[in-house]
């Protein structure tokens, strides 16, 4: 049971403020999609369109190619789960995997064994008659999720479910979600802030800034390379280059010109700048004539394990970063040294600035 | 103790301790002994009080089986002639409309502490509260007096509907449901708030996911409210109800101001031995009778419904 999922030209106003402005995109039946952006970006908006407590001021959502104007959220066959979980606290745990079948009137020896079924597919065996003030965070997010897959949703909607877990249960919840999904085959539209989330579990990522979608593509391309200033901004760090673009494969700043390659929609009149992620920063002693090299000092520098990331300054004051592969036999430069930092020309983005990118930054 | 001694020294402390034993004691504890006392004592001219028959027995609690007199109960169009204590049908006609007033008050309240909780713009609540609460400032004795002018016969309401076409012969508002009609009606706006608030308190604090959680699984509205809403609340629910039923049990002022021909409470009779024949030691007893009972069938109810008294002290 999956169905597709299609905004057409979607917009949301609450009173005069534009929470939700245009939206196109469809997602396939069974892929696993994601919104991606800051809070207030209109993410959470899109969900609740899809789930139906709200209806956007124009445009129309449907799911599998039919039209959900009008129809009510417990008509929709979608299922969400809430940033919160909303379990009911006042039932045992399979009383509340087994609501969405009771609404339905089902008897209830079958929603006890349904109910049975599902807590063993997302392995937590033996909890049914347990409260859900009585399970541990990780547990309580399996609960929900049986409770939502208990209607048989073609659709299920994640509002942030893993943001109130640790860090490690995190990172095991991605995992399992994602393993989840592939097992039911249903379609997962997820919404988070958490960039590596959302590229770590999905097909696709549709990434947001104040309402209107920035990019949409796979993870990869989303990381490597990004739409414009704001993916590349929100999605990972950067060192960033305001600059102007002198030829077809030149950019020009106030610390040097440098070889880069053009993002998208990118001319010489567009307001621009350069991007530089830290693990794409190399150091050398003495850079060849005509490679792209900055001289820097370093200041500090923070072993991580399997990676350090070392900062530095450029002659006019701006932080630098770059990030270092542990390996004993090349060591990052010492504090204090100054050095020449590196980057080739394929990994120098010159990127769209938009409203959106200062947007970003203030955040 | 310690910690309040830490907290306000030993002279402050002192003080405090010392009112609120003054208070329990001879405020609370002592009347209500004395009264409890001579209720099991008969009523005599002054000259004997403490003589050769001033002796304990429960002749004063007994008197309420007593006096049997004939009823008519009309039920569905038939009418049962049925043979009972005077006193005691008083008291359980009482606790009767007493348990329509609450039950009234209930249906009013839901659905208005639901629109307050959830519905409302919380900008508009202010002013919504502000309009509920300012008529209660006024006196009990004056909105009970609002009523009994508003109902009476040939009163404002007999003539606006008379005007508007809709009746044309006056109407004995406070006659109907034998003859308590004028009583509940008033009962209810009286005590109306002690039934919104503390459900409307119970319901502030229901999470709105679950509400919308509900309704994502397929709740139709009246699922979502028997199997979420209802059970979260019930401890508010429990509370009002209490608070009403005993407020109802215990008011005079509404019972004697709206009164019909056929209508008489228990505090009316209590009041009436009290004050009218000056026994005492009778009212005190019928006094303790609707406390007893009441206390007894409040818990009874509680426990039927699954509410603890710590839910309701929340």
């Amino acid at each position: 049971m999956t169905a597709s999922v299609e905004l057409r030209g979607v917009t949301m106003d609450f009173g005069t403020y534009r929470a939700v402005d245009n939206v196109d995109v469809k997602i396939e039946p069974g892929e696993f999609f994601s919104f991606l952006g800051p809070s207030g970006c209109g993410k959470t908006t899109i969900l609740r369109m899809v789930s139906g407590f709200i209806e956007p001021t124009k445009g129309d959502v449907l799911i599998g190619d039919q039209n959900m104007k009008g129809i009510g959220p417990n008509k929709r066959p979608t299922a969400m789960i809430f940033q919160n979980l909303a379990l009911f606290p006042l039932m045992t745990v399979w009383e509340n995997i087994a609501f969405g079948l009771e609404m339905r009137g089902v008897d209830k020896p079958t929603r006890r064994k349904r109910a049975e079924e599902l807590l063993e597919l997302v392995e937590l065996p033996g909890v049914a008659d347990r409260f859900a003030s009585q399970l541990s965070g990780g547990q309580r997010q399996r609960v929900a999720i049986a409770r939502a897959l208990a209607v048989e949703p073609k659709v299920m909607l994640l509002d942030e479910p893993l943001s109130a877990l640790d860090l490690k249960l995190r990172q095991h919840m991605r995992a399992e979600l994602r393993a989840i999904q592939k097992r039911t085959n249903v379609t997962f539209i997820y919404i988070t802030h958490d960039q590596g989330e959302a590229l770590a579990m999905s097909d696709r990522v549709a990434v947001m800034s104040r309402g209107e979608i920035q990019q949409i593509d796979v993870p990869q391309n989303i990381y490597n390379t990004p739409a414009n200033g704001f993916v590349a901004s929100f999605v990972g760090e950067n060192n960033k280059f305001v600059g102007q673009l002198t030829s077809s494969k030149k950019y020009k700043t106030d610390v040097g010109e440098f070889a880069v390659t053009l993002g998208q929609g990118v001319t010489a009149q567009s307001k621009t700048r350069l991007y530089v992620r830290p693990e794409h920063v190399t150091f050398t002693a003495k850079p060849k004539a005509g490679t792209n090299a900055i001289a820097a000092h370093v200041e500090d520098v923070s072993f991580e394990g399997n990676f350090a990331s070392i900062h530095m300054r450029d002659k006019t004051g701006r932080r630098l970063t770059a990030e270092l592969r542990n390996d004993p036999t090349n060591p990052p430069p010492a504090v204090g040294s100054a050095t020449n930092v590196t980057f080739d020309a394929e990994k120098a983005l010159v990127l769209l600035d938009s409203d959106a990118t200062a947007y970003a930054e203030k955040e | 103790m310690a910690a309040l001694i830490r907290r306000y020294g030993t002279g402050l402390t002192g003080i405090i301790i010392a009112l609120t034993t003054f208070w329990l004691i001879v405020l609370v504890i002592l009347p209500y002994f004395d009264l409890f006392e001579s209720s099991f004592r008969p009523y005599l001219p002054a000259a004997d009080v403490g003589g050769p028959k001033d002796v304990y027995s429960l002749s004063n609690y007994i008197t309420i089986f007593q006096n049997p007199a004939e009823f008519n109960i009309g039920l569905f169009g038939f009418t049962f002639p049925i043979s009972v204590a005077i006193h005691m049908w008083v008291f359980v006609l009482t606790i009767l409309f007493s348990v329509l007033t609450t039950l009234t008050s209930l249906v009013l309240c839901y659905p208005l502490a639901y629109y307050m909780a959830k519905v409302i713009d919380p900008k508009r609540l202010s002013t919504f509260l502000l309009l509920l609460v300012v008529p209660m400032w006024v006196s009990e004795l004056l909105r009970a007096f609002a009523w009994f002018i508003l109902l009476a016969f040939k009163g404002p309401l007999t003539i606006v509907l008379q005007n508007l076409g809709i009746i044309t012969d006056p109407i004995h508002w406070t006659w109907g449901l034998g003859g308590f009609s004028g009583v509940i009606v008033t009962l209810v706006y009286v005590y109306i708030l002690f039934m919104l608030f503390p459900i409307y308190n119970s319901m502030t604090s229901l999470d709105t996911n679950q509400l919308e959680a509900a309704q994502d699984l397929g709740a139709k509205s009246w699922q979502t409210h028997w199997r979420v809403v209802v059970p979260h609340c019930k401890p508010g629910i429990a509370s009002g109800c209490v608070t009403v039923f005993m407020l109802a049990v215990g008011s005079l002022l509404v019972p004697t101001l709206l009164s019909s021909p056929s209508s008489r409470w228990f505090t009316e009779v209590i009041y009436s031995r009290m004050f009218d024949e000056n026994d005492w030691n009778g009212g005190a007893a019928y006094a303790f009778i609707l406390l007893f009972v009441c206390t007894i069938f409040v818990s009874l109810t509680m426990r039927l419904f699954k509410v603890g008294l710590a839910d309701i002290a929340k």
